[in-house]
């Protein structure tokens, strides 16, 4: 620690941090544009100058630059000398020359940076009264929104997007009063990251577009905690709501899960929640096939029918519903006669499942894996899986470089001159994929080969550093790999090993369990990151019980052993093959699905209840870390739906057994019954608060901010009485802006917000230390803590991958945007969302005489379906890739052998687009 | 994303030349000036689809190529005329009387800084300094460097510019 001074006042800062972050960490204000905690300083804005004196004789000082000047001991400082603040408002001023008046119609005004830090600085009468430089906007797709005219030139989004996550496509174009920050032409940003601009970018250069064509500002929006759905990772959310509709969502800072930065998915991914297949009210099949609207109520009688007390019942869970819904529909039906749901990922998650709980390796926290000076990728294209992760992965190849320059005395934060010296050196990175991944420009290797033969690399690896026997039949490029990385291993101090659920083949997961053991036995800093599918995939995976197949649910339909069959928040059609579907529909005499979204399984449904979405109700997810987390509602008015668990509770009342059900009324006794009920998830409960929480002066925490505007006004087309504050009797959360939004707890803070600073960018206030954790606790709480030795687990090493004699064999690729079911219905991300694309080796290609975007036929043993080409020259020998989740390709699976017919004539969807602008796919 | 297909925009002299300069250093990309350069001296000035061909040559994308194109004035991304004329607008030549022979200059041609005489023969352009500062003041004509413009007939010596062709 080092005590340092500033304007007569003496302070403990810590050692080797810079001059701003030190500032900012004390809760004092000093204003700047081109600092952010993730990127480090370059001094190029010039905006967060002080004094700095010399001693205590020194009454002159002289200007530094904050953010570039290393805090020393005994370093005397000023932030209000007069010259200080008057070079302070000079540079804002410069920089707000070309800067437009358009506040009132900017979609950042009211969370704007560059707003706050004019009014800190004081500038406020304009002298300039020449023209401002004005620029033409880009069409940067359907994501972001451009208006270059307001930009100050602090050069953040570059150095975002390029530097931090690896971008290519944005770059700062021209010079001194010209610069331009966008594409070289325009087009859809190419990172998945892109999002990520939209909070970076101090001004509002970078908008969220479905914000800026469905406006509200941040001071009316009403928020919550929340957690994004979209994959495993668990990414803290803030989701922000008005009129009933959500209208955007920003990152939620934690800091050993998603740090400051969302990807793409599960930002603009929510926008399913507005959508037209909603499931807006209960409904009962008639003879015609057609629904009958029910009332909430008739739907309840309705339910209770047909979960009677002799109907034999059976439910298939969900990998996407929360802990209480699936929980209540294991109790409602019997431990016995509940499937959790789970697709063709299955045998692949369950071998996760036990890795993460018997495998002895911990899980790495975000912080860990950006640590990480080793990475070995075991079958996972981890930008598409697991987007934040990819991201978290392309700061650990940093490392290296970043030790190079402490050698030399440069501290982390000197951004340019870290970059300068590391130039192009990286931490070694290694993938062993299916195909080519979008880590390959950080990668330091990356082998693409079938998924056997990535779990015996896996297995290799692990018996190189245990000294074992090793595996048979390695090539020689395989095996002088596996010696070079055994030796990488041992030189490490922070290796980090990936694999995870997407390959659907549990050998790889098997040898990654077995790879991660033998690592650990030499390195206890070890971490291993498994993904899974979905948001709560482990959450499921830890219900204890027996967890029937979707095969012994069919078995038992068909055997005339159900009578109802209750399916959560699951579209069948994405599990089973549509036979099996098929099979299961006409055995079973009643079906009752609960959903959000109208999905095909409706249809073979005789009462469907609409479901609330995580919008609208509160829940429990656990990420693939094993973290549970909670979500709270930001819409009060939910309609006809209610939270899956709440509609199984309502169901559970004929049923003599567990009449008992129905009495858990509040989400917090739900919690209580789970816990009581399975110990190792007792800690779901300490999640986050329970909702008797209440503030210094009673109040729960608030969900609007206190400049929440039109109370009275916006519902004046239904009433124009002010309606009555709407009342959650489940969550510590008011619909109200009174009560406490500063000193919360953090899984309970819904925006964060500090006199003087309304944009993000006053996270500082509530963080510990910068980048650290947050004052108000680490929210969520891990249930899977490793015990015991690192344990190799099954240890079968599958044989070679040998290309099918004719055809080839079919390999899972996920795609960011498209193989999650939901996120696919929002606007945004189905406009950038690959079609029915089939990936082909440039060989094969060849051979075919198929190129790019042409199309093809693929034929499996239940029938054909066409696709797009997509040329991977990487793409191992005998194989072709599918992307999962698709709505065309859902009936195939990793491992088939296909065949492929040239299929001439097939409209490309590039074609369609242009014909009539509206897509077919989806 | 770069796409290999537009590589062959440039001619076989030109990727050499480009080749030539990319053998001298560690990185392709750290070849990007010179490449600029060596098109721009084949063609004049440096097009959208030039741009992407050496980018994909020297293996980055078109935007971090074109960030440094556009970085420096005098690699042109807009057609030019057969000459460029640089003509100094910094202070020594202002003080004797760039401006009154910058205004001839744009009488006898006319047109402005940026712009290019409908002929297609001469484009204006202002640069901050030739290093000529004694003899000011002072412009280049493509290749060739011109002092003491305020006592010479500047038709004339376009004419002889023209004749040096």
């Amino acid at each position: 620690m080092a005590t340092i001074s500033i304007d007569g006042k003496h302070y403990e800062v810590e050692d080797g941090s810079n001059v701003l972050e030190a500032v900012l960490g004390l809760g004092l204000d000093l204003p700047y544009f081109c600092w952010h905690p993730a990127l480090g300083s370059v001094g190029s804005c010039r905006q967060c100058a002080l004094l700095q004196f010399q001693n205590a004789d020194d009454d002159r000082g002289r200007i530094v630059m904050g953010c570039m000047t290393q805090v020393t001991d005994g370093m005397l400082l000023s932030l209000s000398d007069s010259r200080a603040k008057a070079f302070r408002a000079d540079v804002i001023e410069a920089l707000m020359t070309n800067h437009p008046h358009d506040c009132p119609v900017c979609a950042e005004g009211g969370e704007c940076h560059l707003q706050d830090m004019t009014v800190m600085s004081g500038h406020r009468d304009r002298r300039y009264n020449g023209l401002k430089n004005t620029h033409v906007n880009q069409d940067l797709g359907p994501l972001i929104h451009h208006e270059m005219n307001r930009c100050i030139a602090c050069y953040r989004c570059v150095r975002y997007y390029q530097d931090y996550a690896g971008g290519t496509d944005l770059a700062a174009l021209g010079s001194h009063d010209h610069v331009y920050f966008g594409r070289h032409e325009d087009g859809t940003l190419e990172s998945e990251f892109a999002g990520n601009l939209v909070e970076v970018c101090p001004t509002g250069v970078f908008t969220d577009k479905s914000l800026v064509h469905d406006y509200t500002r941040k001071w009316d929006l009403q928020s919550a905690p929340s957690i994004c759905t979209a994959c495993g990772v668990g990414c803290n959310t803030i989701p922000g709501e008005r009129y009933g509709r959500l209208k955007r969502i920003h990152n939620r800072y934690h800091h050993e899960v998603n740090g400051y930065f969302l990807c793409d998915r599960g930002r603009f991914g929510g926008g399913w929640v507005n959508s037209e297949r909603r499931l807006r009210q209960a409904g009962a099949q008639m003879s015609d096939g057609c629904f009958a609207p029910l009332t909430q109520e008739q739907a309840v009688q309705r339910l209770q029918t047909l979960c009677g007390a002799d109907s034999k019942l059976w439910g298939i869970g969900s990998p996407r519903a929360s802990l209480e819904s699936n929980w209540m529909l294991r109790s409602l039906v019997g431990d016995e006669h509940y499937c959790p749901g789970f697709g063709p990922e299955q045998d692949a998650l369950r071998a996760v499942m036990t890795a993460l709980t018997e495998g002895g390796v911990a899980t790495a926290t975000l912080p860990e894996i950006e640590a990480a000076d080793l990475v070995i990728i075991v079958g996972e294209d981890i930008t598409q899986s697991a987007p934040r992760i990819a991201l978290a992965l392309r700061q650990s190849v940093r490392n290296l470089g970043l030790e190079q320059a402490a050698n030399l005395g440069v501290q982390h934060w000197q951004d340019a001159a870290v970059r300068n010296i590391a130039q192009n050196t990286r931490s070694p990175l290694v993938e062993w994929v299916s195909a080519s991944t979008r880590l390959a420009d950080v990668a330091t290797k990356t082998l693409t080969l079938a998924p056997t033969d990535i779990a015996r690399m896996g297995f290799a690896l692990a018996a190189a550093l245990d000294e074992g026997a090793g595996v048979d039949g390695l090539t020689a490029d395989q095996t002088t790999h596996v010696v070079q990385l055994a030796s990488r291993v041992l030189g490490a101090k922070r290796p980090l090993i990936v694999s995870g659920c997407s390959s659907h083949d549990a050998s790889v997961v098997y040898a990654a369990q077995a790879l991660a053991a033998a690592v650990a036995r030499r390195h206890a800093a070890t971490r291993v990151v498994y993904t899974v599918p979905e948001c709560n995939s482990v959450g499921v995976g830890l219900l204890k019980g027996t967890h029937k197949d979707l095969a012994d649910v069919v078995a038992a339909a068909e055997a005339g052993h159900i009578d109802t069959l209750v399916v959560l928040e699951n579209d069948l059609y994405r599990r089973m093959k549509k036979e099996w579907v098929t099979r299961l529909a006409a055995a079973v005499p009643n079906i009752v699905v609960l959903d959000a979204l109208e999905t095909s399984t409706c249809d073979a449904a005789q009462l469907v209840l609409p479901v609330a979405s995580f919008t609208e109700a509160e829940g429990t997810l656990v990420n693939a870390e094993g973290r549970a987390q909670r979500f709270y509602p930001v819409v009060s008015d939910v309609g006809e739906r209610l939270p899956g668990w709440q509609w199984l509770r309502l169901a559970a009342v004929g049923r003599a057994n567990r009449s008992d059900l129905e009495t858990l009324m509040h989400l917090d006794q739900v919690l209580e019954a789970i816990a009581a009920e399975q110990p190792q998830l007792d800690g779901i409960r300490a999640a986050a608060p329970d909702a008797s929480y209440r503030d210094r002066v009673g109040l729960k925490a608030a969900r609007q901010p206190h400049r929440y505007s039109g109370r009275t006004a916006m519902y004046a087309d239904k009433t124009l009485h002010e309606p009555k504050t709407p009342v959650d009797e489940d969550a510590p959360l008011s619909f109200s802006m009174e009560g406490e939004s500063h000193a919360l707890p953090s899984a309970l803070r819904s925006f964060v917000w500090d006199p003087g600073w309304n944009s993000n960018q006053s996270l500082h206030k509530f963080q510990a230390e910068i980048g650290g954790a947050l004052k108000g606790g680490s929210a969520g709480i891990r249930l899977i803590e490793p015990k015991g030795q690192p344990a190799p687990g099954a240890y079968s090493v599958p044989a070679a991958f040998e290309p099918p004699l004719s055809g080839w064999y079919l390999t899972a690729q996920y795609r960011i945007f498209g193989s999650e079911e939901m996120s696919a219905h929002a606007p945004g991300i189905l406009a950038v969302s690959a079609g029915p694309t089939l990936i082909l080796s440039a060989d094969d290609a060849l051979q075919l005489a198929l190129a790019a975007d042409d199309g093809v036929t693929l034929i499996t043993a239940d029938g054909s379906v066409d696709c797009e080409v997509t040329v991977d020259p990487a793409l191992p020998k005998g194989t072709v890739g599918f992307v999962v989740g698709h709505a065309h390709l859902l009936d195939l699976r990793a491992g088939e052998t296909v065949s492929l017919e040239k299929k001439p004539g097939l409209m490309r969807r590039s074609e369609v687009i242009a014909s009539d602008g509206v897509r077919v796919y989806g | 994303m770069t796409d290999l297909d537009v590589i062959p925009t440039l001619s076989p002299e030109e990727i050499a030349e480009i080749e030539h300069e990319v053998a001298l250093i560690p990185r392709r990309d750290s070849a990007a000036i010179d490449a600029l350069m060596i098109v721009q001296r084949h063609r004049g000035w440096v097009s959208d689809s030039s741009l992407k061909a050496i980018a994909a040559l020297l293996e980055m994308s078109p935007e971090e190529l074109d960030g440094i194109a556009t970085f420096y004035n005098l690699i042109y991304r807009q057609p030019v005329g057969e000459q460029v004329i640089l003509f100094c607008d910094s202070v020594s030549c202002w003080l004797r009387n760039g401006d009154g022979v910058k205004e001839k200059l744009s009488e006898l041609l006319g047109i402005d800084y940026g712009q290019t005489t409908a002929d297609g023969r001469y484009t204006l352009i202002p640069v901050p300094c030739l290093g000529a500062c004694d003899r000011a003041p002072v412009m280049m004509v493509g290749d060739d460097l011109h002092t003491h413009l305020d006592d010479c007939d500047l038709a004339s010596l376009l004419t002889c510019e023209a004749n040096h062709d």
